[in-house]
């Protein structure tokens, strides 16, 4: 069983965490505004990468807060893991290929 | 009976205390520090089973797990089956009998304990041996905190069935004093008869502990039989060893046949000869050591046959012993019926055999080489690698923070074993930035002499005519060369499907002598080499693991938490019939005597439709949303409007998803300016307190609102009839329970004896109704207290089945059972619950979709069997007939399904509610309901089929 670096909690785990998918997929801000095309992307479309994924997780069975991870999908090693009040390196870098393919 | 082949003395047995047991109704004896194994070889008997597909007789094949014959079923103290006789300790009493590969599950429960630990520490070392203890002692006297785990009775680990030396004495010597050392070590937790059976990631390695299996009946009831140990390790040092590897020949299952290495342990760890005459057959030198110290205990070692033409350097050591040594050649079979008589030799030369001459033995010794224990490693995704000296897989990579010393790292000599025991854990220590000990000093081995270069074989061609249907690769599963042959005759090539297509590996010993030998043999067979073949995966466990022992103390009622109101005992002294709603127990219905549950719950229907009833709702999710901007939070997260409700007001809300689709359902009390209490669904309030907190912390951080849950800080009774208003008043006569002062979907709070106490006018039936919430503390006085006030008016408790029959004759969905996640607001009829006034709420954007607009999608609706006896199961599907009245031809298309179905007092017939396509616009229509074998015509009707007006809701 993984050990998950909590940023709160130190390492814990891997039962006592919930995955929460893709990270950096904002709500969008006007969903009035957005496509249904968009919409689409926002609500079922999420990239499904081999290697360095930034992801969402929550220490479900601890101190409950999400948070955001730098994770490689094939070997499961966490590279990385950040508060949501802290700065996100690697956001952009890693930013969904929604960005690139949607309309 | 008499041990004949005990030997006058040595071994690791208490030759001072006899033991009694059974084995095959027959009476033995042994000793304590026996294996049932031993103890049987001890009296003479190799054999212990038939075989599970052919029949012979099957025999004690090797010392330990690696076993591939010797199976039993234990009877006496408890029917336990599959156990090896090699691993089983003696003792009093004990009753067992072979097994033909298949045993027989206990028929009473197991009354043994079973538990699990938790311990963390800076190294773990599996294995004991003299790599293992080095390891220890090095980590050990670092001040690091130190695991060291062994499958065997005691330390020592190869030492124990040898005549090694350190420091100028028997090597036992320094290992009892390693023994001492670790348990002088405050920080070092030494185990012996623990097996690590899974190695996972961070150093997350499983050890299964045998505490009391070898005290039999002396078995204190209060220890646990077995015990899990979940072992965290910064760094994980795996010393576990080697198995020795057979060859394959002709009739090589014959009882009496036997590991080479074995017999040394048999000899020199238990005091037992495993023959009188003996005939060693090895490929490499460490044969030669059996061969000598059998000779040295009185055995006839009748030849060593040894395949390589060079033959060993030792063969000088064996011809002063007067052991006749034949070089290149081999063993091509065996002769005799239930026990090896003659072993069949010939010479053996660039793959031919020669001539074949029979040798008289009533044991056959049998060394093919060493397959370094890389199980662990391999199990913590480690990658091997072949090789081609030792004709075995080897770790192939360094992983971060586990290492492996040892024969099972390939290195075989006492010495090299030390000092790379000492040294790996010097690196895990420096790895872990402990410094490692000053003083560190290790025995002195003698110098080892280098062996000569082992011959790789597996296999002896089959010159007996059987062609390869007598040559057993897995003596347990009866697969055999020929068996292989067909494998890749058949086109196979990966090992993997081998393995699947012969069984061979799949047996209780996991491959352990078998499935080196099956890759060698697939690469010769194939022309490719043995790297390309490859083993098979290794996986957990390394020996068979018990489920009680994984179950621990999570069985029966604590095999998960079951929760219960403050009520419970008062409903089981009520009669109350329970069901499980998520891990609640929730009283289904109160049956008085005589009744089945359909009466009991017409009966209580009609009380609550037509006096008054009483639910222990407590199980209902509540969430207390308190900051400034909570009404913000629910405005987002709610389909409606919550930011508009009156503090001292109710509303009723759903939550979708970001699909658009139902999540749950409940209602929302308005405590103040910036706090609410949320009632979810029973089996919902877990989840709608994630949905929240996510919505919260990843979207809107900048919102001032925490969330928290409070289902079982608050008791909740909804009081529901006709007559609850008389029962409210009478109970708290300072509340004004008129409708005009205490309208519909408020609630008020008041107190009975100080204690406080919230009443809501909340309906989920449509009759009148006030909920009681109460702190669970004063739940039992607070429901005697309305029971006793509704007395006058025959106020009856009723249960979940009861409360269901109520909402669905009102069209109220249950949300995930009238809904599946693909149901929207619109779908269940409740376009009225969703604001139209707020720009935005998570699941709004979905409904403007092209899919959620077509007017042919799944609605809610009621159906009525026509023939109102029918009650339709829940699940069944809903067709159509053609106009002509008969049934479309297959695929009959399938208009939706039912989804909840009771028989109701107040309608006096079967009603159901039914998730059905275009079902609104289908309302007035007969569609038909397959039931056993017939269509039961059912009319479509709107989904609320008791009082759709809303007349009596305020009474």
């Amino acid at each position: 069983m993984q050990l998950i670096e909590c940023p709160w909690c130190g390492p814990r785990e891997e039962v006592e965490f919930h995955y929460g998918g893709q990270a950096h997929v904002p709500y969008p801000d006007h969903p009035a505004e957005v496509s249904d095309e968009e919409w689409a992307h926002y609500v079922f479309f999420r990239d499904n990468t081999k290697g360095r994924f930034a992801e969402r997780w929550c220490h479900s069975a601890g101190c409950r807060r999400w948070f955001n991870a730098i994770r490689d999908t094939a070997t499961y090693r966490f590279e990385s893991v950040h508060r949501l009040d802290a700065p996100q390196p690697h956001a952009t870098e890693l930013a969904r290929s929604r960005r690139s393919t949607a309309p | 009976m008499t041990s004949p082949f005990r030997t006058a003395e040595g071994g690791r047995i208490d030759r001072a205390t006899t033991l009694e047991f059974t084995f095959d109704g027959q009476t033995h004896t042994g000793h304590p520090g026996d294996t049932l194994a031993s103890a049987l070889l001890a009296a003479g008997r190799h054999q212990v089973a038939t075989s599970i597909k052919l029949g012979p007789p099957r025999g004690i094949a090797a010392a330990w797990a690696e076993d591939p014959g010797g199976l039993v079923q234990i009877e006496e103290p408890f029917p336990e089956p599959m156990l090896l006789a090699t691993t089983v300790e003696l003792h009093d009493g004990l009753v067992a009998h072979g097994l033909p590969g298949q045993g027989r599950l206990a028929e009473i429960s197991d009354s043994a304990r079973y538990d699990a630990v938790h311990h963390h520490v800076d190294v773990l070392v599996v294995g004991a041996g003299p790599a293992g203890l080095a390891a220890a002692l090095t980590a050990a006297r670092s001040g690091a905190r130190v695991a060291l785990v062994d499958d065997q009775s005691e330390a020592g680990g190869s030492l124990l069935s040898g005549t090694d030396r350190l420091d100028g004495g028997p090597a036992l010597e320094w290992v009892a004093a390693a023994v001492a050392e670790l348990a002088g070590h405050p920080e070092v937790l030494h185990l012996q008869r623990t097996t690590a059976f899974g190695s996972y990631d961070d150093g997350f390695v499983l050890a299964l502990e045998r505490r009391t299996d070898h005290l039999g009946t002396a078995a204190p009831k209060h220890v646990s039989r077995q015990r899990v140990w979940r072992l965290r390790a910064r760094s994980v040092v795996v010393a576990t060893g080697a198995h020795e590897r057979p060859v394959v020949f002709s009739d090589n299952d014959r009882p009496g046949t036997m590991l080479a290495g074995a017999a040394r342990t048999f000899l020199h760890r238990y005091g037992v000869l495993p023959g009188r005459q003996a005939v060693v057959f090895t490929t490499n030198d460490s044969a030669y050591d059996a061969a000598l110290d059998l000779h040295r205990a009185g055995v006839r070692v009748q030849a060593v046959v040894d395949a390589r033409p060079a033959g060993s350097p030792r063969r000088e050591e064996c011809e002063r012993a007067g052991i006749r040594v034949l070089s290149g050649a081999v063993v091509t079979g065996t002769q005799g019926v239930e026990r090896i008589t003659h072993a069949r030799v010939a010479a053996f030369a660039d793959g031919e055999v020669g001539a074949v001459s029979a040798i008289a033995c009533d044991v056959l010794l049998v060394s093919g080489g060493w397959n370094p224990a890389v199980h662990l490693f391999s199990q913590a995704r480690g990658r091997l690698r072949y090789d081609e000296a030792l004709g075995a897989f080897l770790p192939a990579e360094e992983l971060d923070g586990l290492s492996v010393t040892g024969a099972a790292a390939g290195v075989f000599d006492l010495a090299g074993c030390l000092t790379d025991g000492q040294r790996v854990a010097r690196a895990a220590l420096t790895a872990l930035a402990v410094p490692p000990p000053g003083e560190d000093r290790l025995p002195t081995a003698p110098e080892p002499v280098a062996p000569a270069a082992p011959l790789v074989l597996w296999r002896v061609p089959d010159t007996s005519g059987a062609g390869g249907h007598t040559s057993f690769v897995d003596l347990q599963r009866d697969a055999t060369v020929a068996d292989i042959e067909r494998a890749v005759g058949a086109g196979l090539r990966s090992i993997e499907h081998i393995k699947r297509y012969t069984t061979i590996g799949t047996a209780h010993d996991q491959g352990k002598t078998s499935g080196v030998l099956t890759s060698g043999i697939t690469a010769e067979l194939l022309g490719v080499p043995v790297q390309a073949t490859g083993t098979t995966t290794f996986r957990p466990p390394y020996t068979p693991v018990a489920f009680a022992a994984l179950a621990g103390r999570d069985r029966g009622r604590l095999f998960d938490p079951e929760r219960v109101t403050s009520l419970h005992d008062w409903h089981v002294a009520a009669g109350a019939v329970f069901e499980d709603v998520g891990q609640w127990k929730r009283p289904r219905h109160y049956p008085r005597p005589g009744e089945d549950m359909e009466a009991a719950v017409l009966r209580e229907c009609a009380a609550a439709r037509t006096g008054v009833g009483l639910l222990d709702g407590s199980t209902l999710g509540k969430i207390d949303v308190q900051g400034p901007d909570a009404a913000v939070l629910l405005d987002r997260l709610y389909t409606n409007l919550m930011s508009s409700l009156k503090v001292g007001s109710v509303r009723y809300g759903v939550m979708c998803g970001v699909d658009g689709m139902v999540i749950d359902d409940g209602t929302v009390l308005r405590l103040a300016e910036d706090r609410f209490l949320l009632l979810t669904t029973t089996g919902g309030a877990a989840k709608v307190l994630d949905w929240m907190e996510e919505w919260a912390q990843t979207e809107w951080p900048d919102l001032r609102v925490h969330c928290t849950s409070v289902t079982e800080q608050w008791n909740t009774f909804p009081v529901v009839g006709p007559r609850s208003r008389d029962v409210i008043g009478a109970v708290f006569p300072q509340v004004d329970v008129a409708n005009e002062a205490f309208p519909f979907m408020t609630w008020r709070d008041a107190t009975l004896d100080g204690v406080p106490v919230r009443l809501a006018r909340i309906s989920f039936s449509g009759e009148l109704a006030f909920e009681v919430y109460v702190n669970p503390w004063y739940g039992v006085a607070v429901w005697e207290r309305l029971l006793e006030a509704g007395r006058p008016y025959g106020i009856t408790p009723y249960g979940t089945e009861t409360m269901h029959v109520l909402r669905a004759e009102k069209g109220y969905p249950i949300i995930g059972q009238d809904t599946d996640g693909t149901v929207t607001p619109h779908d269940l009829g409740m376009a009225w619950a969703v604001s139209k006034k707020k720009p935005d709420f998570v699941g709004k954007r979905s409904f403007a979709r092209q899919a959620n607009q077509d007017p042919l999608r799944k609605q809610l609706v009621g159906l009525l069997p026509v023939d109102r006896r029918t009650v339709l199961p829940e699940g069944s599907q809903i067709v159509e007939l053609h106009a002509d009245g008969q049934l479309p031809p297959p695929p009959v298309p399938m208009l939706g399904h039912v989804t909840s179905s009771y028989r109701s007092a107040e309608l006096a017939r079967p009603f159901a509610l039914a998730l059905v396509k275009g079902g609104r616009s289908r309302i007035g229509d007969t569609v038909h309901v397959p039931v056993d074998g017939t269509l039961v015509p059912v009319e479509v009707t709107g989904s609320v089929l008791v009082d759709p007006e809303g007349a009596r809701r305020d009474g």
